[in-house]
C-alpha cells in the first residue's frame, strides 16, 4: 500500500511539473503527459503483474540505451492492482497475467492486449534420493488436493515406473497471496484433469487445510527447498534460480515433458489465438509442448495524446522486436514469430 | 486500576490564570473526543465498505470456515471462522508462553536483581521491542521453523499415546510453519511490552506492604504472592491485554510463519492462518466482494479486540472487588 501511495504522490508531482512546464496542455487522460518533442521523450509509467517483472526490468534498462530521454518505470504490484491503477488512469500501460474482467475497473473497449512473453510454471519438488519425477495431470491434481499424501502412493509410482519412492509425507506449497501464477496453474489443472480437479481456478483458491501457503514465487520456492517431501508450483525463472528439481508433466499428446523455454515456445505455437490476441497456451497440443505455460500481456489504452502515443508505440515496438531475445537471458520464452507479428499489428490500432 | 487521590500541592501550581486553565481543559476534552471520533469513523467506514460481503454471507461470515473466492461452481464463499480461530489460537499460545516469562523478568527486575544490573537488563528487554516485526518473521521462517520441526516431532512422539494431548500435539507439518511457531514468535514480540508495563505496575507496590509481609515471617515467594500480586493484579491484567492486542493485530510476522492454510484443528503443530495475515496476503489482488470480505475481516478483528478488552475489564473489576473485600 505504501508503494501505491508513493507512486500516486510521484505521479501527482510529475503531473504538476509537466503542467507547469507546458502551461497546461491537454491533460485529458489525467496522467503525466510527455513534455518533450514528438521523437518520443518523456515518462512512461506502468504497473502490474510480478510474474514477468524480471523480463520487463531487463527490457527497460536495455531500452534506456536506445532512448535515453525516455524514462520507463514498471512497478510489480500484481496483476489485480495493475489493472486497477490502469483503469484509474494512474499508469500509461499495465502488465497482467489474466484477462480483464468486468469488476477489474477497466472499461471494455478502452484497451488493447499485447502479448509479450510467456513462461513455464514448474512443478518443483524436493525429495531426497529422487532427482527425476514424472507426473500425469490427474496425479498432480490429487497431490495438490491432498488426496495423495505420501510420495510412495501407487498413483505416483505408476507415473514413474522403476523409480524407488520413499514413504515421505508430501508437503504441498502454494501461494498465500492472490496470484496470476495460481490462476494459470489451477486453470491448467481444470483443463487437463477436469474430472479430478475440484477446487476451481482463480487468483486465490480454497486449498486443502493441510497445505502450506507462502508469499510470492520465491516464498513457495523456499518452502520446497527447505522441506524434504515438499512440492509446489513456481515460475520457471525462480525455480531455476533456486536450483529446484523440476518434475516432467504429461502433456496433451501423452508425452512427459520437463519445463524448458523451448517447451514453452512450442506450447505457444500450439495455442489458439483469439481476435483480441488473448490466447491460452495451457494444456496446448504438440509433442514437445510443456503443458503449464502461462501467457502475460501488456494492456495499452486505445487512445493516448499524441506525444504519449508515440512514446508508448516506440517502447512496445522495441519490446516486441529487439527486446525479445532478452527474454531467454532471464528465463522467459519469446513469442513465436506469428504471434509476434500479430502483437506488432496491435500497435497500429493505437489512436492519438 | 487504583487511582491516587490528587493532593493539594498538585493542584496549586505556578499557574497562568483562568484562561490557560480553560484552554487546557478544552484541549484535553478535544483530544479525548478525537480518539472516540477516530474509532467511530474507522468502524463506520470499514463496515460500510465491507457491507457487500456481510450482505452476501450474513451470519455465516463468522460461522462458516469455507473461504473460497473462486469456487469451481457457484458464488464466492467468505467464511472467516478458520482465521478467527487462527488469530485466537496463535495469540493464546503467545500469552501462555510470553506472560510467565514477562512477569518473571519484571519480578526479577523489581524484587531480586542487584541495582547495578537493572538498567542494562531493562535496556536489553526494551531493545527487543525495537526489532521490526518483519525481521522476527524472516528469522522465524529461515531459522526457527526448520529447527522447531524436530522439537515438535519429539513432543508429538512423547504424547503420541496420551489422550487429548495427542490431538493437541499432533503430527507436525513438514515446514514447521504452524500455529505454534506463530505463537512462539508472537510471545517474543509481546515480551517487551508486557515486561515493561508489569515492571512499572510492580514497582508501585508500597514498600510498607512488603515490609509488613516480611515482618509476619513471609518468605520472598510468600511476600510476592501475598503482598505484590494482590496489589498489582489490575495493572498486570492491563499489561497482558496490551500484549494480547499486539499479538492479535500482528500481521507480517504471523503471515510469514503461520503456514497460510485455511485450517481448524486442535493440532497446534499444523499450519493455519490469522485474520490480519489473510488481509495482508490477499488484499493486493482482490476485487469487488472479495475486497469487501477482506475489509470485513478487519471489522471482525476490531470487534473481537473490543470484546476481549471489555471481558478483561470485567475480570479486573471483579478481582479488585474481591481483593479489597478480603483486605477490609
Amino acid at each position: 500500500m505504501n508503494r501505491n501511495m508513493l507512486s500516486r504522490l510521484v505521479l501527482v508531482g510529475v503531473a504538476l511539473a509537466v503542467l507547469a512546464g507546458c502551461g497546461g496542455g491537454n491533460d485529458d487522460n489525467g496522467g503525466s503527459s510527455g513534455g518533450g518533442t514528438a521523437s518520443g521523450s518523456g515518462q512512461l509509467k506502468a504497473s502490474g503483474a510480478s510474474f514477468p517483472d524480471a523480463y520487463y526490468q531487463e527490457v527497460i534498462s536495455a531500452y534506456k540505451e536506445k532512448a535515453p530521454d525516455v524514462t520507463v518505470t514498471y512497478n510489480a504490484v500484481g496483476s489485480g492492482t495493475g489493472k486497477k491503477e490502469f483503469g484509474q488512469g494512474l499508469t500509461d500501460f499495465a502488465g497482467t497475467d489474466s484477462t480483464v474482467k468486468d469488476d477489474d475497473g477497466v472499461p471494455a473497449g478502452s484497451f488493447l492486449y499485447v502479448p509479450t512473453v510467456a513462461g513455464p510454471i514448474t512443478v518443483s519438488y524436493n525429495l531426497s534420493g529422487v532427482d527425476k519425477l514424472q507426473l500425469s495431470p490427474e496425479t498432480l491434481a490429487n497431490i495438490f488436493q491432498a488426496k495423495i499424501t505420501k510420495w510412495n502412493d501407487p498413483a505416483i509410482a505408476k507415473d514413474n515406473p522403476g523409480a524407488s519412492l520413499p514413504d515421505t509425507a508430501i508437503t504441498v506449497a502454494h501461494r498465500s497471496d492472490g496470484s496470476g501464477t495460481t490462476n494459470n496453474f489451477t486453470k491448467y489443472l481444470t483443463a487437463a484433469a477436469p474430472s479430478t480437479w475440484k477446487l476451481g481456478a482463480g487468483d486465490t483458491v480454497a486449498w486443502p487445510s493441510g497445505t502450506q501457503g507462502a508469499e510470492k514465487n520465491t516464498g513457495v520456492a523456499q518452502i520446497v527447498k527447505q522441506t524434504d517431501g515438499g512440492i509446489g508450483y513456481v515460475d520457471y525463472s525462480d525455480a531455476v534460480e533456486t536450483k529446484l528439481n523440476l518434475a516432467a508433466i504429461k502433456n496433451k499428446d501423452g508425452k512427459y515433458v520437463a519445463p524448458s523455454l523451448e517447451g514453452a515456445t512450442s506450447a505457444l505455437a500450439g495455442a489458439k489465438v483469439n481476435d483480441d490476441l488473448t490466447y491460452d497456451p495451457l494444456n496446448a497440443s504438440g509433442a514437445d509442448a510443456y503443458p503449464i505455460t502461462a501467457p502475460t500481456y501488456l494492456l495499452l489504452k486505445t487512445k493516448y495524446d499524441a506525444d504519449k502515443a508515440t512514446a508508448v508505440k516506440d517502447y512496445v515496438r522495441y519490446l516486441l522486436t529487439d527486446g525479445q531475445p532478452i527474454a531467454k537471458d532471464v528465463n522467459f520464452a519469446a513469442l513465436p514469430s506469428g504471434l509476434q507479428q500479430k502483437a506488432l499489428a496491435q500497435l497500429d490500432k493505437l489512436a492519438s | 486500576m487504583t487511582q491516587e487521590e490528587p493532593t493539594r500541592s498538585d493542584l496549586t501550581g505556578k499557574g497562568g490564570g483562568v484562561r490557560i486553565e480553560r484552554l487546557f481543559s478544552w484541549w484535553t476534552l478535544a483530544t479525548g473526543l478525537l480518539v472516540l471520533a477516530i474509532l467511530a469513523l474507522i468502524l463506520t467506514t470499514t463496515t460500510k465498505q465491507a457491507w457487500p460481503a456481510f450482505q452476501d454471507m450474513g451470519l455465516s461470515f463468522i460461522t462458516s470456515s469455507t473461504w473460497d473466492p473462486n469456487p469451481a461452481s457457484g458464488n464466492p464463499v467468505f467464511g472467516s471462522l478458520a482465521f478467527i480461530y487462527g488469530t485466537v489460537v496463535s495469540s493464546l499460545i503467545a500469552l501462555l508462553i510470553g506472560v510467565p516469562i514477562s512477569i518473571g523478568i519484571a519480578l526479577f527486575l523489581t524484587e531480586l536483581a542487584p541495582r547495578r544490573l537493572r538498567g542494562s537488563a531493562v535496556m536489553v528487554v526494551d531493545m527487543l521491542a525495537a526489532i521490526p516485526s518483519v525481521v522476527f518473521g524472516l528469522w522465524g521462517v529461515l531459522v526457527l521453523a526448520p529447527l522447531l520441526v524436530h522439537v515438535y516431532q519429539g513432543i508429538h512422539d512423547v504424547f503420541a499415546s496420551v489422550p487429548v494431548l495427542n490431538s493437541i500435539f499432533g503430527e507436525p507439518v513438514g515446514t514447521g510453519r504452524s500455529f505454534m511457531t506463530a505463537g512462539v514468535i508472537l510471545a517474543i514480540m509481546i515480551i517487551p511490552i508486557v515486561t515493561s508495563i508489569s515492571r512499572e505496575v510492580l514497582s508501585t507496590v508500597p514498600q510498607a506492604n512488603k515490609d509488613a509481609a516480611f515482618a509476619l515471617g513471609a518468605t520472598q515467594w510468600e511476600m510476592i504472592t501475598g503482598a505484590v500480586f494482590p496489589h498489582s493484579f489490575g495493572g498486570l491484567v492491563g499489561a497482558v491485554m496490551l500484549g494480547l492486542g499486539r499479538a492479535m493485530g500482528e500481521t507480517i510476522a504471523v503471515s510469514l510463519v503461520i503456514g497460510g492454510a485455511t485450517n481448524i484443528t486442535p493440532n497446534v503443530f499444523a499450519g493455519g492462518n490469522s485474520m490480519a495475515a489473510v488481509i495482508v496476503q490477499q488484499f493486493g489482488e482482490s476485487t469487488g466482494t472479495f475486497t469487501a470480505a477482506l475489509i470485513g475481516l478487519g471489522v471482525v478483528l476490531f470487534g473481537l479486540t473490543v470484546v476481549i478488552n471489555l471481558a478483561a475489564r470485567l475480570v479486573v473489576r471483579r478481582a479488585e472487588a474481591r481483593v479489597q473485600g478480603a483486605a477490609r
